[in-house]
């Protein structure tokens, strides 16, 4: 552990010595002084990319291994994305410069909101939530507006009951009470159920199509008629776009508000967590409420500034991010269209849906699917005679690590018991597709023979499986502070 | 057998009624399914709620359950020793896992919670 | 095109194991009349053709190519990055991966991020950290948002010397929840500040939020508002430079509740605004009240040390509706970097990153403040940053620094009082000579 590896006085390279006059810190500061430094690491250079290098050993990428996680879309992450947002006119540009500095990276923005209108069928967007938790909010409080600004305080939002928990935690932070809509037995929105829960306090239904089940919702249509008859809207959470884009658009779907995951669909890395981004689209009725400020053409004639940021939307939800949003995620997801071109889109959908469903049929004499009919980009399976063996989702999990494998979304959607939820994404090849598949197959062979084995796995990583109660209860956040330092 | 001594809800929470005083908890049934419990969050002492209130959050690994008050009265006591030692409710839910005490408003409101027998037949129903 | 490697061969292969026609079968459900739009994006682009033309859009942005000339901030700074944390943030390893909810397979990512909760926490002089935010002003109402839920009440107050984009942040998620703020003018005097604000704080106060150094550069104590805070049962969020924290006085020891900010400053590129990294740290009294991730120790079956992602429940992905917070992507590869940043520059280089700032800023100060025509706007101990106000509209003044020249930031955009001002900052990249070179432009350009 880093804290533990430093010895009193080493360091790597200094800054350099004052070139100014130097007065005294007392003074400069009023004497608001801390005690006593920070106690951060006191290491050589080497030791810290020594440090890096072997916790990089002890993780596991989308650069190593197939990465199946349902609702992830784990795809390949281009270099040459990379490369492009690093460029020094783009990652070193500060965000208060004056407009006129910064009009590549303003036209590069203006250019992806019209993309992801195109894409989408949207008629405009705020590149700036964050996260797609993050559009998830800021969505669901334009709808919020919309709503007040029309007279009618709508309180209720509906989700169904296999959604993901972002869904009614954004619903819920941006002030509406929420309420589950079941899933039918081919699983898909329950209709009758629907209805039943419709109403004039319904301010909107958040849905994911396809759905967390991998499931195209066929009668999205009906349910635009029905949400929108009783004047609420549809929300569009963006997780699963990539089963669809360049085949169906989510305002052709009688969606109003959508948010998208870039570092999903659009091919940015997880960074283990982070950063990723979420823009929220809308339709013309809704464009007022979009966050400020927005990329505007200049009012004023100056040919050095053509695009200007405005706050001049006095409807605005207002300003939901410290500057632009995730800029430096944006320009790569942003790379990556121009190079797909819409043919490119289309491919990776198609391909996408075509690897799910046929892992499919390869998992199913071990794994059936919990809903037999075709899927699209991804569908959720389950453990099935293994169960009688006391063998659980989790085992199965486990075990795929020491094949060399990311496993599978596990017990998610919550309506599935024991669920493995398994997306390929379309840039895995096929033999990896088939490596994977007899990895799973051998896996279920070899724990109906000795349940027990499974019970144990993983065995090749360098941590077993970990004490997760001691961990929530003890809750050691922190490193102690350790006493002077011995040679690391 | 679910003990004699208490009354139950649906939500598995049970009462045992000591003069005026009630002492409530969540039943074994309730922390088998939470599995491990890490944490309870505890109401404030002095704190009136009514009946179907959320009183105390308990939280396992995988869950965090809400805990309805079966009886409507004043927060008198929690106990805190289940700071240090949250495993008290899986291992002894009805004994040293209790949760809080309080001072009955009405002490007929006991009376209409399912007495043993009833949470037993509620709980094969559940399957 | 478009990364995919399959050839139309094994396509074929792949619908004879499903028994389909054609790969459009699968897309059956989708109604005929929504299914495959044509959609009018720009042909696609070769690699070689992909970086040509954003090195064109490249070549729009005017931007000073030495970090001398950058004398601009207001939260993102422009700071000296060493080498070997790029060497770090680039191992595939940790950007490609992704969150390590496995705990087996990600111990590097799981114990990274352990190491910078502790470093965060350890900086602010708080108890524990999360595993970040999405941004400072994000983590602004968040920590609003985890008053509120502590105390139960509504109502949160703060003065105009708050970086003004997170007042706004404020106000945007305040209008969701129907929280009421009490916002103050700034003090002209920062020492004013806390006696001030502790005046408007009463026992309906969820939280007092201040942030130091403030917008403006300036450094206050505000040891005596958290106790007054306290005393009527409201918490003190503090706003901090973390790169400040080198040598100022910490959130804990001022006796704040929560402490947050904008990360940027530890490594981060400025990107033209994000990613950014927010962090959070607080009293241990809260910390099931934390929103985000937090990874906590623990042992496996065997009982090594091992790090997995704890204290979940408290989650979305569990919790819901009634989870503390809607988060789940943060931002953990902008989390790496800045523990990564810390553990370069180490002990020491914390505290000399911090002592230059001072001094060059001061330095700075006292130089442009004696160019005839300027004014400094604000007396009083100031950290890297300060107000200056010209004799002359402040907006010609950029046409005429050139294009490759940063001289600050203008702001007459938040504050009425302070038009033809301009917010000066300044840190280890600016040399004396770039400092020097400022004050002749800028006595060249009064003069004209």
């Amino acid at each position: 552990m880093i804290f533990e590896k430093g010895v009193a006085g080493r360091r790597t390279s200094q800054y350099p010595a004052a070139d100014v006059p130097e007065e005294s810190v007392e003074r400069l500061t009023g004497g608001v002084l801390r005690s006593s430094p920070a106690e951060l690491p006191e290491m050589a250079e080497i030791q810290v990319i020594r440090h890096y290098q072997e916790l990089g050993r002890r993780n596991l990428s989308v650069d190593d291994a197939m990465y199946p996680l349902g609702s992830c879309t784990m795809k390949y992450n281009p270099k040459v994305n990379e490369a492009v947002a690093a460029m020094g006119g783009f990652a070193g540009l500060h965000p208060y410069v004056e407009f006129f500095r910064a009009q590549g990276t303003m036209a590069l923005l203006r250019d992806l909101e019209d993309l992801l209108c195109e894409i989408t069928g949207m008629r405009a967007f705020s590149l700036h939530p964050m996260a797609g938790a993050h559009g998830e909010w800021v969505g669901m409080s334009i709808i919020r507006e919309f709503h007040e600004a029309s007279g009618s305080g709508r309180s209720r939002v509906l989700v169904p009951d296999s959604c993901h928990g972002t869904n009614p935690a954004s619903a819920s932070m941006a002030g509406f009470a929420v309420e589950s809509v079941k899933t039918d037995d081919r699983g898909e929105v329950d209709i009758d159920d629907l209805k039943a829960k419709l109403g004039d306090d319904v301010a909107a239904i958040m849905l994911t199509n396809p759905n967390t089940l991998g499931l195209f919702e066929s009668r999205i249509l009906e349910i635009a008629d029905l949400v929108h008859g009783c004047g609420g809207l549809l929300y569009y959470d963006g997780a699963n776009f990539n089963a669809i884009f360049g085949k169906c658009r989510p305002a052709d779907m009688g969606f109003d508000v959508m948010h998208l995951n870039i570092h999903k669909t659009f091919a940015t890395p997880h960074g283990g967590g982070g950063p990723g981004s979420g823009p929220v689209g809308v339709t013309s009725r809704l464009e007022p409420f979009l966050p400020v400020p927005r990329i505007v053409k200049n009012p004023r004639v100056d040919p050095q500034t053509p695009l200007v940021w405005s706050m001049d939307f006095d409807k605005s939800v207002g300003r939901v991010a410290g500057f632009f949003g995730n800029v430096g995620v944006l320009i790569k997801a942003y790379v990556y269209i121009r190079m797909l071109g819409a043919a490119g889109l289309r491919q990776a959908s198609e391909d996408a849906v075509l690897a799910a469903n046929y892992l499919k049929e390869r998992l199913r004499p071990h794994f059936p699917p919990a809903y037999d009919r075709s899927c699209m980009h991804e569908f959720v399976a389950t453990p099935g005679a293994l169960t009688e063996k006391s063998v659980r989702t989790l085992d199965v999990a486990k075990a795929l690590i020491d094949r060399g494998f990311h496993p599978p979304t596990v017990y998610f959607p919550l309506i599935v018991a024991e669920a493995l939820m398994i997306e390929p994404t379309e840039t895995e090849t096929l033999e990896t597709l088939d490596r994977f598949a007899d990895a799973m197959c051998e896996i279920a062979e070899k724990a109906t023979a000795d349940p027990e084995w499974i019970h144990g796995a993983p065995y090749s990583t360098p941590v077993s499986r970990v004490d997760e109660t001691k961990a929530a209860r003890e809750a050691v956040l922190t490193a102690p502070i350790e006493e002077s330092a011995s040679a690391g | 057998m679910v003990p004699e001594d208490c009354r139950y809800t649906k939500q598995h929470e049970w009462v045992r009624v000591e003069g005026g005083t009630a002492t409530v908890g969540i039943t074994d049934h309730a922390q088998e399914a939470l599995g491990d419990i890490v944490f309870v969050e505890m109401p404030e002492v002095g704190a009136a709620l009514g009946a179907g209130e959320t009183f105390a959050v308990v939280e396992s690994v995988k869950a965090a359950s809400d805990c309805f008050m079966p009886v409507s009265g004043k927060i008198s006591a929690v106990n805190e020793s289940l700071a240090d030692s949250p495993d008290k409710v899986n291992s002894d839910p009805h004994g040293e896992g209790w949760l809080v005490k309080v001072e009955l408003a009405d002490a007929a409101e006991v009376e209409a919670l399912m007495d043993a027998p009833g949470y037993e037949a509620c709980l094969k129903e559940e399957g | 095109m478009g990364f995919v490697p399959h050839v139309d061969g094994e396509r074929r292969r792949m619908l004879e194991a499903l028994g389909a026609g054609s790969v459009e079968d699968l897309f059956e459900d989708i109604p005929a009349s929504i299914r495959n739009p044509r959609l009018d994006l720009p042909p696609p682009l070769s690699e070689l053709e992909a970086v040509e033309a954003l090195k064109d859009l490249e070549a729009l942005n005017r931007y000073p190519v030495r970090g001398g000339d950058y004398f601009i901030g207001g939260g993102a700074y422009n700071h000296h990055v060493p080498a070997a944390v790029g060497a770090v943030t680039s191992i595939p390893s940790f950007y490609t991966a992704y969150t390590p909810y496995q705990a087996e397979a990600s111990q590097g990512m799981l114990q990274a991020i352990f190491e910078y909760q502790t470093a965060i926490a350890r900086i602010t002089g708080l108890d524990v950290s999360n595993a970040s935010l999405y941004d400072g002003g994000t983590a602004c109402y968040e920590a609003c948002a985890l008053a509120m839920r502590q105390t139960r009440r509504r109502h949160v107050v703060f003065d105009r010397s708050v970086n003004p984009h997170y007042r706004e942040l404020l106000k945007s998620y305040a209008h969701n929840v129907k929280a009421e703020i009490t916002e103050l003018d700034h003090s002209q005097v920062a020492a004013d500040s806390p006696g001030r604000i502790a005046e408007r704080v009463d026992d309906t106060a969820a939280a007092v939020i201040v942030q130091n150094p403030d917008f403006f550069g300036r450094i206050a104590d505000y040891s005596a508002l958290a106790e007054a805070a306290h005393a009527r049962g409201a918490l003190l969020v503090m706003i901090v430079n973390p790169v400040s924290l080198g040598i100022l006085k910490t959130p804990g020891e001022m006796g704040a509740d929560v402490a947050v900010g904008e990360g940027q400053p530890l490594g981060l590129r400025l990107n033209y605004g994000g990613p950014y990294l927010g962090f959070m740290a607080a009293r241990r009294k809260f910390m099931r009240k934390m929103p985000g991730r937090l990874v906590g120790q623990t042992v496996d079956e065997k009982g090594r040390r091992a790090y997995v992602l704890t204290l979940q429940a408290r989650e979305q992905h569990i919790r819901r509706e009634k989870a503390t917070s809607n988060i789940c992507s943060n931002e953990a590869l902008c989390a790496l970097t800045a523990v990564a940043h810390l553990a370069t520059i180490g002990k020491r280089g914390f505290v000399d990153v911090a002592r230059l700032c001072l001094q060059k800023a001061h330095y700075a100060r006292m130089t442009l403040g004696a160019v005839e025509g300027v004014e400094l706007v604000f007396e009083g101990p100031h950290f890297n940053e300060f107000v200056l106000r010209l004799g002359k509209p402040v907006e010609d003044l950029f046409r005429a620094m050139g294009h490759s020249f940063e001289p600050g930031i203008r702001l007459d955009r938040w504050y009425d009082g302070l038009s033809d001002c301009l917010l000066v900052a300044v840190t280890e990249m600016n040399s004396k000579q770039h400092i020097d070179e400022y004050a002749r432009r800028l006595r060249d350009w009064l003069c004209n």
